[in-house]
C-alpha cells in the first residue's frame, strides 16, 4: 500500500516538475519564470522526496530524504528572492505587458 | 547567548544523527564532538531572542496553524503556475507591487517572504526593513494600491507569524 502512494506521489511530482520546466521555458520574462520555476520545482521535488520516502520507508537514505525536504523548502524561496532581486538591481528589465514597477519607482 | 549556543548544538547533533542513520555509539562521539565545533564557533549568530522558544503556545500555533496553511497554499500555487502555463492565450498581468507589513524581527520577515514566495502568483523581490515593506512580484496584479494589496498578499500569513515569531 505504502509503495503504491508512494508512486502515486512520485507521478504527480514529476508532472509538476515538467510543467515548471515548460513555465520556463513559456513565460516571457526572467521574474516570471522564477514564480513557475520556484514553485513547482518546490513542491514537485518535495512530491518525489516524500514519495521516495514511502516506497524506501525510514532507512538511512529515508533520513536523509526527510533532511532535503526540510532544507529545499527553507532555501528555495531564499534563491529566488536573492535571483530575483540582483536581477532588478544589474536592470533587467521587466516584461513589456507589466502593469506596475513600484520597486523601480522607489528606488531612483 | 549561552542558550544560544545549546539551542545550536541540540539542532546539530539532530541533523549529524539524521544524515548518519542509525545511530551507533562512535558516529555519536564524532558527531558530539563536531557538534560542539560548529556551537562553539557560530552559536553567538544563531538565536538572539531564546526566550520566545520556551513558550509552548508558538509550537502549537506553528505545527496546527501555519503549516497546513502553508501547505494547502503551497499545492493551490502548484496548480495556479499549471493553469498558467498550460492555457494556450497565457493569462498573466505581471507587475512589481509594494506591500507593507508590522513585521520587525529577521525570523518573522524571513518566514514571512518564504511563505510569500511559495503562495500563489507572488514572489518577494526585495525587503526594505526599516520602513517595513516588501516589494513583490506578481504574475497577476489585482490592485496597485499599497493598502488593497496588502490586504491580498501579506494579513493572511501575518497575522499567524505574529503569533509565533513576535
Amino acid at each position: 500500500m505504502n509503495d503504491l502512494i508512494g508512486f502515486i506521489l512520485i507521478s504527480i511530482g514529476l508532472v509538476f516538475d515538467l510543467l515548471g520546466c515548460v513555465g520556463l521555458v513559456r513565460l516571457p520574462d526572467a521574474y516570471n519564470r522564477l514564480q513557475a520555476a520556484t514553485k513547482c520545482v518546490t513542491m514537485g521535488t518535495c512530491s518525489i522526496l516524500f514519495g521516495t520516502l514511502l516506497v524506501i520507508g525510514f532507512t538511512a537514505a529515508g533520513m536523509k530524504v526527510i533532511l532535503c525536504m526540510i532544507f529545499l523548502i527553507l532555501t528555495s524561496p531564499v534563491a529566488s528572492h536573492a535571483i530575483a532581486r540582483g536581477s532588478h538591481k544589474s536592470g533587467v528589465k521587466l516584461w513589456e505587458g507589466s502593469v506596475c514597477d513600484a520597486y523601480a519607482e522607489d528606488n531612483k | 547567548m549561552k542558550k544560544s549556543k545549546i539551542i545550536l548544538f541540540i539542532l546539530a547533533f539532530i541533523i549529524w544523527i539524521f544524515l548518519n542513520w542509525k545511530p551507533d555509539w562512535q558516529h555519536l562521539l564524532v558527531g558530539f564532538f563536531i557538534a560542539v565545533f560548529v556551537s562553539y564557533i557560530t552559536g553567538d549568530l544563531f538565536i538572539y531572542r531564546a526566550y520566545i522558544l520556551k513558550n509552548p503556545l508558538r509550537y502549537w500555533y506553528f505545527a496546527f496553524y501555519y503549516i497546513p496553511i502553508f501547505l494547502w497554499e503551497c499545492v493551490k500555487a502548484n496548480f495556479d503556475v499549471a493553469y498558467r502555463v498550460i492555457h494556450p492565450a497565457l493569462p498573466i498581468n505581471p507587475g512589481i507591487v509594494k506591500v507593507k507589513t508590522s513585521l520587525k524581527t529577521d525570523t518573522g520577515l524571513t518566514f514571512l517572504a518564504n511563505s510569500i514566495t511559495l503562495m500563489p502568483g507572488t514572489l518577494v523581490v526585495d525587503v526594505n526593513r526599516e520602513e517595513g515593506v516588501l516589494y513583490v512580484h506578481w504574475i497577476d496584479v489585482k490592485s496597485k494600491d499599497v493598502e488593497a494589496a496588502t490586504k491580498i498578499i501579506v494579513e493572511r500569513f501575518e497575522k499567524i507569524l505574529k503569533k509565533i515569531f513576535e
